[in-house]
């Protein structure tokens, strides 16, 4: 009998996860003991060997589980791209309803952390002593890993946005490079005046995009208070995004091209779509998916709302995690600690990651690197000046994951049809209230 | 081509066998018309030549961009070659990328296939046999549930199965693919209706008055006249195995258990992430090396799926 029952919960979880794509189907986390992990507990896990399981798909990690191993003969790191994005987390999610195979370290980037936390599915960190890195990471990781309170991960890398650009476009027909959101609508009328067939950005709506843009413009849409939360999209900063985007939009300066596809890859190579502004992790994907851009892409800090002013956000960004249904913790923290700080950070940044900790952040050699790619600029000089700038107290909501899913199904509208941006926008707040309402959060307008 | 006449009696009331008879019935007839007439259907031949193009294109696109650099791809008319051939280049690395992990992907892929498409055309064949050849009570009952379960798709089926395999604790092995991949109602309906037709049952009778026991009388009366319905069988199970997506997606999770079509999708999706390698060039590689051994089998085995060995045996 109970047997059943379990099977029958572990099925309603696994439905949960598989139709939705994602989790708040309520505390289903697995037998977590919760004690304290000491430091003395790490070093004899570390003696006595053992192995664990890493799910991520971040490429500069193998270097990392090498170099591990190496240090501790005795631990076998076994490194698993299970998917990226969100089919990472359905598959984590699925994993951790079956209760069987879940990793015993896994990489969530931080606007899905949230699910994760308040649904106990990962350790508290604080146990572990985690909290003695306060101060070793830059402040935009370090606060969304404690956004539900407690340590939820290490921080791996972080994404202070920065605006790259492809210098020689802009040359080729005499625009400025803008560097405030009102010259950037400027500078999309004339470079698609010059040629039609350049536009300054691509979007099809991508709420990455979008919640950074509002994060950096000053807007809080999100607060979230354990099970309460507040969704507002129509406070001053939001309405500052709406404002230049809708303009954007309305004048067609916009490539209906989504971000990450080959069609996207290819505008970025020919020229046709002149920016992007993403997050400090952008360099390696240009190197390997836009090779014959190299040398004519630069980067420049974010375009800022007020003109003079130095506000910054970040756009991706992840941190590993210990799932509470995986075995082996003292091994697991072992190596997320080893891969998020110290000599782990370092082989991540010689790989191209880059890095949350405040110690490479500041020195000279990091600093100093010249990318080949964008012409020998000391890009990683803009993207620290963006990572010290990131305006505080954002957060996500705490099922993200689902609310980003359905991002296009309402502001979506936006791009295609005559439906104002700040409709689309009320339209996700509905569906977001509405979701939350469901699984149990009490959700405020 | 064979002689078209005597293919006829046995495979009658096959699918496939029906619509190749008329066919081959058909074709020196119109030949014999055309000589007499010359005059052609043009309107036919158009259309006939639009479906040709039509799903030729994919092909032709896919063995073209497979000679490009992701450069190339990028920067160059998708139909037509790019200056520089990078065929062998991107096959090398191709199968070297990442440790040489496509290979192990073509091992699992054949694993999968030979044990699990190899065993659905046992079971199909065991089946189909007792079915088509020996009367029992519930016969009836079995065929309702046989076009029941060919009705449903896999994919309704994808939860239900991960949820017992995951009691069972198969989740992540190879078993989790292999073993609902022996199961194919499709292929049990087919060898079930072929083999009623092309195994007579006064042959059988003979067998047994001659004194062979039924194990012999299957396997060396009845077996051999079954070839083109166990090459037909095999042929639509492997194609579905090689091709299975879902089941190894929700089923497996470690890398080094991933068929083709999963170790393809996770390279593609590497382009669509922050820090990822995009590398479409090596997933259009990979693409066209796991279409060539499907294309290779419909050619070996085509000359196999022909009919008529028992033909007029025995009198009707």
């Amino acid at each position: 009998m109970t047997n059943t029952t379990r099977r029958l919960m572990r099925g309603v979880g696994l439905l949960c996860a598989a139709v939705l794509g994602t989790t708040a189907c309520g505390g289903s986390g697995g037998d977590d003991s919760g004690g304290e992990v000491s430091a003395s507990d790490v070093r004899a896990a570390l003696e006595k060997g053992g192995s664990i399981t890493v799910w991520a798909w971040e490429p500069t990690l193998e270097q990392v589980a090498a170099d591990f191993e190496e240090k501790y003969p005795k631990v076998d790191v076994e490194l698993v791209n299970a998917g990226t994005g969100n089919d990472h987390y359905t598959a984590l999610q699925n994993a951790m309803s079956a209760g069987s195979g879940v990793p015993d370290v896994a990489q969530i980037e931080y606007f899905a952390l949230g699910q994760f936390a308040l649904t106990e599915s990962v350790h508290d960190l604080a146990a572990f002593g985690a909290d003695e890195f306060d101060g070793t990471f830059s402040p935009g990781p370090w606060n969304a890993v404690r956004a539900s309170g407690g340590v939820h991960a290490l921080p791996m890398d972080s994404g202070p946005m920065a605006l790259f650009y492809n210098k020689d476009v802009f040359d080729e027909h005499g625009v400025e490079v803008p560097t405030t959101w009102d010259e950037y609508v400027d500078a999309a009328r004339a470079l698609h005046e010059a040629d039609p067939d350049v536009y300054i950005a691509n979007d099809t709506g991508d709420p990455g995009l979008a919640t950074s843009l509002i994060w950096q413009a000053g807007g809080r849409p999100y607060r979230t208070d354990g099970t309460d939360v507040t969704i507002d999209f129509t406070d001053e900063g939001t309405t500052a995004y709406t404002g230049t985007w809708q303009k954007l939009l309305d004048e067609d300066l916009l490539a209906p091209v989504t971000s990450w596809s080959d069609e996207w890859y290819q505008g970025l190579s020919d020229g046709t779509i002149a920016t992007l502004a993403a997050g400090a992790w952008m360099p390696a994907n240009f190197e390997s998916g836009v090779p014959k851009g190299s040398g004519s892409w630069r980067v420049a800090p974010l375009p800022q709302w007020k003109e003079g002013a130095s506000d910054s956000a970040e756009n991706g960004g992840s941190g590993l995690a210990l799932p509470t249904a995986g075995e082996n913790r003292e091994l697991a923290y072992a190596f997320a600690r080893y891969a998020t700080t110290g000599d782990g950070v370092r082989a991540r940044v010689d790989a191209g990651a880059f890095p949350a900790t405040t110690e490479e952040l500041e020195s000279e050699e990091f600093l100093g690197t010249e990318f080949d790619y964008f012409g020998g600029q000391k890009a990683n000089e803009i993207f620290a000046e963006s990572s010290a700038n990131v305006s505080d107290g954002w957060s996500y909501l705490p099922y993200q994951v689902y609310a980003n899913s359905v991002f296009n199904d309402t502001v979506g509208k936006a791009y295609v049809s005559d439906e104002p941006l700040a409709e689309g926008l009320k339209a996700w707040q509905r569906s977001c209230v509405e979701y939350g309402r469901e699984q149990g959060f009490t959700v405020n307008e | 081509m064979s002689a078209p006449a005597p293919t006829l009696s046995t495979t009658r009331s096959t699918p496939d066998g029906r619509a190749r008879s008329a066919a081959r019935l058909r074709a020196p007839r119109r030949r014999r018309h055309s000589a007499d007439r010359p005059r052609r259907s043009v309107t036919l031949t158009l259309l006939t030549g639009l479906v040709l193009l039509y799903s030729l294109v994919p092909l032709v696109w896919l063995i073209v961009s497979a000679t490009k650099t992701q450069e190339g791809l990028f920067g160059s008319f998708g139909l037509w070659f790019d200056g520089d051939f990078a065929l062998w280049e991107n096959i090398t690395r191709t199968l070297t990328y990442d440790g040489g992990v496509f290979v192990r992907w073509l091992f699992n892929t054949l694993l999968y296939v030979v044990l699990g498409a190899g065993g659905a055309t046992f079971l199909a064949v065991l089946g189909g046999y007792g079915l088509a050849k020996f009367d029992f009570p519930g016969r009836r009952a079995v065929l309702a549930v046989v076009i029941g379960a060919v009705a449903v798709p896999g994919t309704a089926l994808a939860v239900p199965t991960f949820l017992m395999f995951s009691g069972l604790g198969l989740t992540n092995t190879p078993w989790a693919v292999i073993v609902p991949s022996l199961i194919s109602p499709f292929g049990l309906y087919l060898m079930w209706v072929f083999t009623s037709e092309a195994v007579p049952t006064e042959l059988l009778e003979a067998a047994r008055i001659d004194g062979a026991g039924e194990a012999r009388t299957f396997f060396r009366v009845a077996l051999p006249l079954l070839g083109p319905g166990i090459v037909t069988v095999s042929l639509f199970t492997m194609v579905a195995t090689w091709n299975n997506y879902f089941l190894p997606l929700i089923m497996i999770k470690d890398p080094d258990w991933y068929p083709l079509t999963l170790g393809l999708d996770a390279w593609n999706s590497q382009a669509s992430t922050a820090g990822g390698e995009a590398i479409f060039d090596l997933v259009i590689t990979g693409s066209l090396l796991t279409i060539v051994p499907l294309i290779a089998a419909f050619l070996l085995l085509q000359r196999y799926w022909q009919s008529g060995l028992a033909a007029g045996s025995v009198k009707e």
